[in-house]
């Protein structure tokens, strides 16, 4: 919920049960060591779900205690879910699901774009980040401290497309490789 | 066996319960308060559990959950044996959580309950401290409530899973100065570690070194600056921690 526009099209529903209010902390989750993967490794699409959301972001890469380091492309993949008030460890903590570009740009990027078979579905700007990257990492930093090596996803774009099996999905960071990875059927269990 | 993580003269060593005492991989033995306790283990992905007490449940005002309520925290939350933990200030209902915590021996990826125990390393104590105050109903509980800096003490001793028969039932407690405000026993939770272990390995890879923090009974009370909070489990230890405020935190140097 960084990105403007995501925040504004729920604030009606925000404000209603059971959210009742509109976050005042960076609404967060955790990429666990799981779902860490790599440019051109297959996501895999669980068997209980047709679709996974391509959340296509930057990353912003720690590298002295609390500081900015510079920023690489990562895709945050999920499966869609409409409510944000219990943790969606179910939905976002698959193997594989945060894929990570290898390459680091020192300046901070200005766009994200997402394609989908060669179809660009989303054109995100991060001059629409909401809280911008110094900001997220003062206000998490304020009770957890960011590690050398640690990685803020600064937010999923508010477009951000779904894509089935069989598709190839590329997110662009500008000043960076793009990274592209194909989504594949889970192997179904024995 | 139980095994610690310490830092003695200068370095970190992993040590072996001996008489009431240490004894450092390289032979030493040393007294328990001659060291600095680390967390036991260095921890992968730290999951805890909500709301998994029934009685705990019911004291929150909600029926119990139909299926396990999991959060994540983050590594830096940790703390060992006799630390600190700090209360900021401004709040003003700070709780401390006993939690029997389950270390993930070895990798594990659509575990049956029948076979969970397989993968079970061993056990310790945790205390999930939390404070209300800043609680969001997004991703509840949210981070700021639960993954803050060494705000989950963890210890002292990693316990073999091969000397706890029956992890499902162990009366565990709290103290605060010295006075119980929160007893129950594993047998009284929800979803039991076969269960919490089979559901996360049904959609996820679970690693060695994984941390399963099993959630907590009733008897919360709000804990104030200079209290001594002792969480403890039969036959798996008795974990202190002391309660800071900003201004000693701040005035370590001086």
């Amino acid at each position: 919920m960084n990105f403007r526009g995501e925040l504004e099209s729920l604030a009606e529903q925000l404000h209603r049960d059971p959210y009742q209010k509109l976050p005042v902390a960076p609404v967060l989750y955790l990429r666990p060591r799981n779902t860490w993967s790599a440019n051109g490794a297959a996501i895999y699409l669980p068997s209980e779900t047709k679709q996974l959301k391509m959340a296509g972001t930057i990353g912003i890469l720690i590298g002295r205690v609390n500081q900015i380091a510079g920023y690489v492309a990562v895709n945050d993949v999920s499966i869609p879910h409409a409510s944000y008030y219990r943790p969606a460890i179910r939905q976002r903590c698959r193997d594989g699901f945060c894929v990570i570009g290898s390459d680091r740009v020192d300046r901070q990027p200005r766009e994200i774009r997402i394609s989908i078979n060669g179809e660009l579905r989303c054109h995100a700007r991060i001059a629409d980040l909401i809280r911008p990257a110094d900001r997220l990492i003062a206000d998490i930093s304020e009770f957890m401290t960011l590690q050398p090596g640690d990685i803020v996803l600064a937010g999923e774009p508010p477009d951000a497309p779904l894509a089935q099996a069989g598709d190839r999905v590329r997110v662009e960071v500008d000043g960076l490789p793009a990274i592209e990875n194909e989504v594949v059927p889970e192997i179904a269990p024995k | 066996m139980k095994s610690a993580r310490v830092a003695y003269a200068g370095a970190i060593h992993h040590a072996t319960e001996q008489n009431g005492c240490l004894r450092l991989t390289d032979g030493r033995v040393v007294s328990e308060d001659a060291v600095v306790w680390l967390p036991p283990i260095q921890a992968g992905t730290i999951f805890a559990l909500g709301l998994n007490y029934a009685d705990h449940a019911k004291e929150l005002a909600f029926k119990g959950p139909d299926e396990p309520l999991v959060f994540l925290k983050g590594a830096q939350s940790l703390c060992g044996h006799l630390g600190t933990t700090r209360r900021p200030r401004d709040v003003t209902y700070m709780h401390y959580e006993c939690e029997l915590a389950v270390v993930i021996g070895k990798t594990a990826r659509r575990v049956s309950k029948a076979n969970a125990y397989e993968y079970v390393a061993g056990y310790t104590v945790a205390n999930d401290y939390a404070i209300r105050d800043y609680l969001e109903n997004y991703y509840r509980p949210n981070f700021r409530v639960k993954s803050r800096d060494f705000a989950t003490p963890l210890g002292p001793w990693l316990v073999d899973s091969a000397e706890v028969p029956d992890p499902m039932n162990l009366p565990l407690r709290t103290l605060v100065n010295g006075k119980v405000t929160q007893e129950g026993n594993t047998r009284d939770m929800i979803f039991d570690i076969p269960a919490l272990t089979a559901y996360l390995s049904e959609f996820m890879t679970l690693s060695p070194g994984d941390i399963i923090l099993t959630g907590t009974p009733k008897g919360l009370a709000d804990v104030r600056v200079g209290d001594e909070v002792v969480t403890e489990i039969e036959g798996i230890g008795s974990l202190k921690n002391t309660i800071i405020g900003d201004a000693q935190e701040n005035t370590h140097v001086g």
